[in-house]
């Protein structure tokens, strides 16, 4: 019994770095860019939902959007300020490290307005927990609600790149940006759109981050984001499917690996299968492995 | 045509001068104002650490720059070379071995167990490609940095008692001494290192990585970052050359972790100090100062490392400064306007200058 | 694009003024940290010419991942200070504070100390975190300058003769915690849960495990978290209830507590939880927190924020007043240290004058002298070994509040 508890507290655990993995390999997929930022931005997503939920008593459905509006917004200001002028930079590393520069930045302005003190995030969750067998098997609400809008959020995302004219835009980009410009496609643009929606994703991660794990703090988006980054690059980056993959294995793994083996060395298990998974398969499990021509 | 290369050569040589003339300048400077009484407690606090993180960014770029990869588990190598180091330095602190030649063998140590894990980690990382190489880097990084804080080590009349629970685990006699207690990490360790120990070690890591730029491996290293067929094609060993200068990376961060070790009393294993936020630091210190750039690893880790020290009068504010500083400084030497419109500044100097002369 | 060039020159330029500014303010060490502006400018302005005030330098994260713990300390010690001023001083010698971020990382914490020495420190606060405070005590040495530490509680944070502090040690508390378990019978069966990658808990996991072997309790479970793996606690929490634990042994601070307690509610475990010092400011430390899922919780803390004394009074009214925020055990040890500080100054008698080793000389000799009632607790007498001679106090939480046990 204990063993079917695990792996539904791996699929909890699973689907919440699924969920900020979607983001994180959109903007991976297509600006071709680590954006360290992505975590931070969740914690910024979560905090406005906490004002406007916790500390000024509105609904969470207006707090989710306000949240959703902002990150956009906020995704888009980040790159039109801090990764744009470096995108014809003579190495791609330097966006990176503006990235960082970026994810210092929110994590300080948020410690200044917010605080260090940690804060309980009330669940913006109404949904019941599933309680099966006599109660021995209990899967809550949130865990529900976040599987659910991960699939809703891939499956939106799928349709968008592969029915729309901006999402088919969007894989010319990813593509090869020079070739895209020749066919007429705003490039600029584009990524803007990318990061806009990859923002707002951030958002809702970060309100079901801190519904499922009640705690918020300036930091708290930091190693999530990290470990979204695992997830993606596990399921293969810019593969959709393979961040939701990649994002509910990686916290099976994770739980399986403090129950059967050692909670002490947690880290240092998931970390061991990602690099065994990547030995095996060196562009992830769903990603496209391409031959290099001379 | 050979009057040429002898030229180039020249050239490379008189870079490297001006690079080891600095480092040199530097100290000299230094130690005359620090005789002189005219520095402060926190900059002369802060001469070890500026050569530690120097000889990072130089081993990182030799990653980066050189051979082109990109590793974010370089912080991991350092704490290998500390842990080992600070390991043999408390074990070895009450024999008859003299403190000098105590800190000599400690820093072979911790260089060549930073080497070899480089070398053994290099061996399946090397194989992969671009941001799967950097997270498996970083994975990497993180499982020693997991491991070294649940790993108890102690010592009595029997040898080495090695654990990766708890101290009761190592079922001690009662006079044995615990060395390495888990995340409390080493306490203790002598305080070897000192600022001139810094910079000989940050002009020996320039040396060897100067000099494997400028031989015929730095050649092929870089031959196979240019273009890895071409190289393969013209028989170059990729994998051989790979996995030099990767490992000789690492145990120069290793090298970087003794010197981290030996100033400081205790020595923690921290995502602040071994974790890949550290890793990423190092990284920024290499992009900022440009990436192949050595000189410019040396200044740009100088300047961040001092920043937020100089900064500490901002109280609260301090950090936001540091970050805005940092994404400033970013755009101003990466984003492509902004070096056209440095060299448009640069010539239009020029240009007055110029008419100056005419008019004079 | 010009206009944007214009702009990153502009920003340039005034990250550069600001950079300076700040530079300024660290020479001439007149800008504190923000405390009671009309008592200490007028202290500091006179304060560089003729050595009439003591200069306290108090060190410990401002910013990072503890940020909550230093700052904690910084606002403790600022009330001490206001207070003190206010009352005319210490032997009629008005106090400067200042209070340096070290981000809980040993090297910066030396950085942070070698700052405050610039600035004409004489005794030190801190550091506020262990490994930061090791490190700091060697320095301190060095120059013999006085140093408590409020909230250091390794065994080597106190290794040196000049080095006290205000808290109990790691060792200390897992003894103390495994003894009052056994003593009272409250359980049988106990499971831990610790961070395995933390100094205080796993320092006080050791001593506790060790301990329980001379108690009739047992051991069931053991579960570690680090400080990169500490949102899901649903293993360590299933192992506790697979193996029967009939208590859960938290030697951990609140806010990962919070998420303990949250978790085990949504899983419907209720065991008997027991914990330390650090689970002290649970109620109220976590903004929003649920507070009635700590109902039961026994910890052994020396300060309870809700006590009814005055000085506890009138320390969490002001502390809520000046900076929003309900304090924790941190900041109640750092404004102890400053009036052990106070205390010790007054036996011994030393001058802001003195030299820095001097004033050590004397506060280390009066320090074993002295009896201080402070908010962590009444009588507190020293030892010349550096710890602080105190009672821990068993609470459990009932209704909301701190209820001796």
């Amino acid at each position: 019994m204990s063993f079917i508890s695990y792996l539904i507290n791996g699929i909890s655990l699973g689907s919440v770095y699924a969920l900020i993995a979607l983001g994180y390999t959109m903007v991976y997929g297509i600006a071709k860019m680590l954006n360290f930022a992505h975590g931070d931005v969740i914690m910024v997503g979560a905090f406005i939902t906490y004002t406007m939920c916790s500390t000024m008593g509105l609904s969470p459905v207006i707090g989710v959007l306000a949240a959703v509006v902002a990150c956009t917004l906020l995704g888009m200001a980040i790159e039109k300020v801090a990764y744009k002028p470096l995108r014809k930079a003579a190495s791609p590393l330097a966006v990176l490290i503006t990235a960082i520069g970026v994810s210092y930045l929110l994590q300080n302005v948020a410690l200044l307005i917010f605080g260090a003190n940690a804060k309980a995030f009330t669940s913006v969750v109404s949904v019941p927990a599933l309680k099966l067998a006599d109660g021995q098997i209990n899967i809550t609400g949130e865990t529900i609600v976040t599987i659910l809008s991960c699939l809703v959020i891939m499956a939106g995302l799928m349709l968008f790149i592969n029915k729309t004219k901006a999402g088919q835009a969007m894989l010319a980009v990813s593509e090869d940006k020079g070739a895209a410009q020749l066919m007429g496609i705003n490039v600029d643009g584009t990524i803007a759109l990318t990061f806009a929606i990859g923002s707002g994703l951030a958002a809702v991660a970060g309100v079901l981050l801190c519904s499922a794990y009640p705690s918020l703090t300036p930091y708290t988006g930091s190693m999530p984001g990290i470990k979204a980054f695992v997830a993606a690059v596990f399921g293969g980056i810019g593969s959709i499917p393979g961040a939701l993959v990649g994002g509910i294995l990686l916290g099976i793994i994770e739980i399986f690996g403090k129950a059967y083996i050692s909670s002490q060395m947690a880290d240092a298990i998931v970390f061991a299968v990602l690099i065994v998974v990547l030995l095996v398969k060196p562009a992830g499990l769903f990603g496209k492995n391409i031959q290099e021509k001379v | 045509m050979k009057k040429l290369s002898n030229k180039k050569m020249n050239k490379t040589f008189r870079d490297n001068l001006i690079t080891y003339g600095m480092v040199i300048a530097a100290y000299v400077i230094m130690q005359i104002l620090v005789s002189a009484g005219a520095v402060s407690s926190l900059i002369q606090g802060l001469l070890v650490p500026l050569c530690t993180y120097a000889i990072l960014a130089v081993s990182l770029n030799l990653t980066v720059g050189i051979l082109g990869e990109l590793s974010l588990g370089h912080a991991g190598f350092m704490c290998i070379g500390a842990f080992t180091s600070a390991f043999f330095s408390k074990v070895m602190e009450n024999t008859a071995l003299p403190s000098g030649l105590r800190f000599f063998c400690a820093l072979l140590i911790g260089a060549l167990f930073a080497g070899i894990f480089g070398l053994l980690i290099g061996i399946p990382v090397l194989r992969l490609k671009g941001d799967y190489l950097a997270i498996v880097t970083l994975a990497f990084g993180e499982i020693i940095k997991n491991l070294v804080n649940i790993l108890f080590v102690g010592l009595d009349e029997n040898g080495f008692h090695i654990s990766f629970t708890n101290t009761m685990d190592l079922n001690m006699s009662e006079d044995g001494q615990v060395i390495i207690k888990g995340a409390q990490g080493i306490t203790g360790t002598p305080h070897d290192s000192n600022f001139t120990i810094g910079i000989v070690l940050l002009l020996v890591t320039l040396f060897i990585v100067l000099n494997l730029i400028h031989s015929r491996d730095g050649r092929a290293i870089m031959a196979i970052r240019d273009n890895t067929i071409a190289a393969e094609s013209v028989g170059i060993h990729i994998t051989k050359y790979k996995l030099m200068a990767f490992s000789i990376s690492a145990a120069l961060a290793g090298v970087a972790g003794v010197l981290y070790a030996h100033n400081l009393s205790t020595l923690t294993a921290l995502p602040k100090n071994f974790g890949y936020n550290m890793s990423i630091m190092i990284l920024v210190f290499v992009v900022l100062g440009g990436i192949g750039n050595i000189r410019g690893s040396i200044i740009a880790s100088v300047i961040l490392t001092l920043l937020p020290e100089l900064l500490r009068g901002l109280n609260d504010y301090r950090m936001l400064i540091y970050s805005i500083v940092l994404i400033v400084m970013m755009l101003f030497n990466w984003a492509p306007k902004c070096i056209e419109w440095r060299e448009k500044v640069a010539a239009r100097f020029k240009s007055k200058k110029s008419v100056k002369k005419e008019a004079e | 694009m010009k206009k944007f060039n214009k702009f990153l020159s502009v920003a340039v330029a005034s990250a550069m003024v600001m950079a300076m500014a700040g530079c300024g303010n660290t020479d001439n060490g007149s800008a504190a940290t923000g405390t009671n502006a009309a008592t200490e400018s007028a202290a500091a302005s006179d304060s560089a010419a003729s050595g009439s005030v003591f200069k306290i330098g108090g060190i410990g994260p401002t910013t990072g991942g503890a940020a909550v713990y230093g700052l904690a300390v910084q606002h403790g010690a600022e009330i001490a200070v206001e207070e003190i001023n206010a009352a005319g001083g210490i032997n009629g010698y008005q106090v400067e504070f200042k209070f340096q971020d070290d981000e809980a990382d040993a090297e910066k914490s030396v950085n942070a100390y070698n700052a405050l020495k610039d600035w004409g420190a004489q005794i030190i606060d801190g550091s506020t975190t262990s490994g930061a405070c090791i490190a700091v005590t060697d320095k301190t040495k060095e120059d013999n300058m006085f140093q408590i530490t409020p909230s250091g509680s390794a065994v080597e944070c106190v290794q040196y003769d000049n080095n006290f502090r205000v808290c109990f040690s790691d060792p200390n508390q897992g003894l103390a915690s495994a003894q009052y378990i056994g003593e009272n019978g409250l359980a049988e069966k106990i499971a831990v849960i610790y961070d395995s990658s933390d100094v205080y808990s796993s320092g006080i996991y050791e001593k506790f495990a060790k301990e329980a072997e001379n108690q009739p309790f047992e051991i069931v479970a053991a579960e570690a978290f680090t400080a990169d793996n500490k949102t899901d606690f649903s293993v360590q929490l299933q192992k506790a209830k697979d193996a029967g634990a009939d208590m859960v042994f938290l030697p951990i601070y609140y806010q990962e507590s919070a998420l303990i307690l949250t978790q085990a509610a949504a899983m419907g475990y209720a065991p008997k939880w027991f914990s330390c010092d650090g689970m002290d400011g649970i109620l109220g430390g976590v903004d929003n927190f649920d507070v009635s899922l700590t109902e039961g919780v026994m910890l052994l803390t020396p300060f309870a924020a809700d006590a009814t004394d005055d000085l506890t009074q009138s320390f969490v009214t002001k502390y809520k007043e000046k900076y929003g925020e309900t304090p924790n055990q941190f900041a109640a040890d750092s404004y102890d240290a400053i009036y052990v500080i106070k205390a010790a100054i007054e036996k011994s008698g030393v001058t802001p004058d003195m030299s820095v080793s001097d004033i050590c000389d004397g506060m280390k000799a009066a320090m074993t002298e002295i009896t201080v009632d402070g908010l962590t607790g009444n009588g507190m007498t020293w030892t010349a070994d550096g710890e602080a001679n105190k009672a821990p106090k068993a609470v459990v939480i009932e209704n909301g509040a701190y209820k001796a046990m």
